[in-house]
């Protein structure tokens, strides 16, 4: 059976998605994942879907499994890549990729986990008292 | 109804018998309802061509308009309407050209005579009406061909994305948008903002006449696909009328942004990407 590649950028796993998902396909994905995510402890999973010309209501609910997944592992997922084409038919279906976030390209998925990064250890930061009386 | 052998050499000698009163008769007749629009010469050019194509056809045989030895009548006809539903002129009027023809032919016939008269003019009648029938469908695929041209022009002239700031594109609708042009509007912005890996797109909908719930919802269409993408989509220029015909439609946008015109909507992604907020930066510091 054919796996999906998982490559670790950083703080940050990457999954290129170049083939037809089948269900066993998907579901091997989501374990490996989860287990990655865990062994690596990253924070931001990004999902490249640029090779897929459909997504269906199928491809739709594996991405909205996988990003439910990684958020209970506190990761970040976006789904990057998709094409015009893809877009206008998951409108035309409406369907919708509810709880998924998405970027243009590889590098903005990476700038958007960045910055949700960011954000959330500034308010760790500002809740600290310790920091706050440091700075004058 | 197409004439036999005998009446179409009958029809063939009688016009060619008196060629130059005819084209003059029949021209004269064509002008009055063209009320001088088109010159007395070159009308006179396409009635004798017509009056030539007929007698022609006529001399090889039985006119049959369908029929191969038509082919010159037909591609005379189809030249004449042609020109003229190019040249504006209405239907009927292009019609008239050929069914003055008629006119002319009761003279004829009257003058000429003989047991069959009416036979006769029954019989080249029938062949004018069919000439007029053919004049007037080319004259409508004329027309047709003309204003898919325009259809077609109209779509490519009229959907222009441009880049207003690095990472920012906006797209200046005008005109009515119907599903065909909102689909291309969409094909054309979601391809732009893959293109310029801009994350931000502006619809400027001010030169759109009018906003019902079927423009509303091409609109949306293309805000939800680009949001798929990972692009955010801000609605600008919107009239006044139009803000109430919305709200009366009872039109959501959700969460989308709306602003009034292009410069809030381009404020309010600067304002997003953060480029405003290091240019006020030093100015705290003074």
């Amino acid at each position: 059976m054919e796996r999906v590649p998982i490559l670790k950028i950083g703080d940050i796993l990457l999954v290129s998605i170049q083939l037809d998902m089948s269900d066993q396909t998907a579901v091997a994905l989501q374990e490996d994942l989860a287990e990655r995510i865990v062994v690596t402890g990253c924070h931001g999973v990004i999902i490249d879907i640029t090779a897929l010309d459909i997504v269906d209501s199928f491809v739709g609910r594996m991405l909205s499994t996988i990003a439910s997944i990684s958020k209970v592992l506190d990761a970040e997922t976006v789904v990057v890549g998709m094409r015009p084409a893809v877009a206008i038919t998951l409108v035309e279906l409406g369907l919708s990729l509810n709880g998924i976030r998405t970027a243009l390209n590889v590098e903005r998925g990476m700038e958007l986990i960045a910055a949700a990064r960011a954000d959330e250890l500034e308010y760790q930061l500002d809740d600290d008292p310790d920091a706050e009386t440091a700075t004058p | 109804m197409a004439l036999s052998a005998e009446e179409s050499g009958r029809l063939a000698a009688l016009l060619s018998g008196q060629a130059e009163r005819v084209t003059h008769r029949w021209t004269e007749t064509v002008a009055g309802s063209l009320r001088g629009r088109l010159s007395q010469a070159e009308l006179r050019r396409q009635v004798q061509d017509l009056h030539q194509a007929i007698v022609d056809t006529g001399q090889q045989g039985a006119i049959d308009l369908s029929a191969d030895t038509a082919a010159e009548l037909r591609a005379t006809l189809s030249e004449l309407s042609r020109g003229r539903a190019r040249q504006g002129f209405s239907a009927t009027e292009t019609a008239i050209s050929i069914f003055a023809l008629k006119d002319v032919l009761v003279e004829l016939v009257q003058e000429a005579g003989g047991d069959n008269a009416l036979r006769d003019y029954v019989a080249f009648s029938g062949l004018v009406d069919e000439m007029g029938l053919f004049t007037f469908e080319s004259f409508v695929r004329t027309r047709e061909s003309l204003i898919a041209d325009q259809a077609e022009q109209l779509l490519e002239l009229s959907t222009p994305v441009v880049k207003l700031w690095e990472g920012v594109v906006a797209v200046p609708l005008v005109g009515t948008l119907d599903s065909a042009r909102a689909q291309v509007v969409m094909e054309r912005l979601l391809q732009t903002l893959v293109d310029t890996s801009s994350p931000y797109a502006i619809i400027d909908i001010t030169g759109v006449p009018a906003v019902d719930t079927q423009v509303a919802q091409h609109i949306l269409k293309t805000v939800v696909a680009a949001r798929l993408m990972g692009a955010d989509c801000i609605i600008s220029g919107i009239r006044p009328q139009i803000a109430q015909t919305i709200v009366a439609l009872g039109i959501e946008f959700g969460d989308i942004a709306t602003k009034a015109s292009l410069a809030d909507a381009l404020r309010h992604v600067l304002r997003l990407t953060g480029v405003e907020s290091t240019r006020r930066q030093p100015r705290r510091d003074a």
